[in-house]
């Protein structure tokens, strides 16, 4: 599956690799919803290296939809909670 | 539970979603698609019309030689009567040559009458073709309407679009693309089986007879098309109508893309 890092670009994950990314993603979103500021830094973090890891980045010239979307690594957790509020990522 | 990967790139499709539904409205694109059709449709008929037209003429002309004919043969009676073999011959041997004339040309008149009823039944098949669509159309717009309404109202609650709705969005697109390209591949399948197509070309440079004759050299696909049709009717409807829904089948796989990064 192609997952995109925001600002980094894309990367493909083998589909076995989605339960172990999928339990750092559950855990982010508890700790967005529960205002966990460090716990959130500390699991972006992670799940944005397990993706590094298990990946093998697209070249830049690719054209490919991503199935799935990662904040940046600077992402704040105020900032990902409007991204997923609001208007979304692309105004209008 | 959705985790923050699978929410955003949802929200990414919503948008990139939107983005297309304004820029192309797939109730516009099935009216015009529909239109096409219309126009299509009356092709075929222009071409019964100029195929009638044909026939009247070959009519017309068989009376006149007809009425030669009988009035040779009255000349040679009249000219047996008065004693003058030599005139009533000539006489009797103009009227054979139009009888030639006139049983070629009602050999043309037969094949001509036969043309006229195959173009005729394919207009009526074409005809309900068009019918069908209209309907199918209908019911996809007013689908794809409650859709949006429902979108809406979905986005006034939570603020951002309802991740079922613009999936389902998605498939409405999907679908409407598909009845329309397989309505459209429909329509023009039928006019080159019947030789509308070739005629719209033929007819502007060519008189009716040549245009005739040319439509005559290629009735074997017309047969072609007759022993389809027959082949369908026997079938029963069941053949015709897929041709317009296999659309709604086709598109049975787009849902299953969005499930594929569903967490358990």
């Amino acid at each position: 599956m192609i997952v995109r890092i925001m600002g980094e670009g894309q990367v493909e994950v083998a589909d076995s690799h989605f339960p172990e990314l999928n339990k750092l993603d559950d855990e982010l979103l508890a700790e967005m919803e529960g205002g966990d500021e460090d716990g959130f830094r500390r699991t972006l973090g992670a799940l944005l290296d397990a993706v590094r890891r298990l990946g093998t980045p697209l070249p830049d010239d690719a054209l490919e939809p991503s199935e799935l979307i990662l904040p940046a690594a600077d992402a704040g957790l105020d900032e990902v909670r409007e991204m997923l509020s609001d208007d979304g990522l692309i105004p209008g | 539970m959705s985790g923050v990967m699978k929410r955003m790139g949802m929200i990414f499709r919503a948008k990139a979603n939107k983005a297309l539904d304004r820029a192309e409205d797939p109730r516009e694109t099935l009216d015009y698609s529909y239109q096409k059709q219309l126009e299509l449709l009356q092709k075929v008929r222009r071409g019964v019309a100029d195929v009638a037209t044909s026939r009247k003429r070959l009519e017309l002309q068989l009376n006149q030689l007809q009425g030669q004919s009988a009035k040779l043969e009255d000349q040679g009676r009249k000219a047996l009567a008065l004693g003058r073999e030599d005139l009533a011959r000539e006489a009797l041997s103009r009227r054979a040559s139009l009888q030639q004339q006139v049983s070629d040309l009602e050999v043309q008149h037969q094949t001509l009458q036969g043309e006229e009823e195959k173009l005729t039944l394919a207009a009526q098949r074409l005809q309900a073709k068009v019918d069908a669509f209209r309907t199918k159309k209908e019911t996809i717009k007013a689908t794809y309407t409650a859709a949006q309404a429902q979108t809406r109202i979905a986005e006034s609650f939570s603020g951002i679009s309802e991740e079922m709705s613009d999936v389902g969005l998605a498939i409405q697109r999907a679908e409407d693309k598909t009845a329309q390209l397989q309505a459209r591949a429909g329509a023009i399948d039928e006019l080159l089986a019947s030789g509308a197509l070739d005629d719209q070309s033929g007819l502007g440079s060519k008189d009716d007879i040549q245009a005739e004759l040319d439509r005559l050299s290629g009735g074997t696909d017309v047969e072609l098309e007759l022993q389809r049709m027959k082949a369908e009717l026997a079938g029963g409807p069941a053949a015709q109508q897929q041709a317009i829904e296999g659309g709604a089948q086709g598109n049975g796989q787009q849902p299953q893309a969005p499930h594929r990064f569903d967490k358990q």
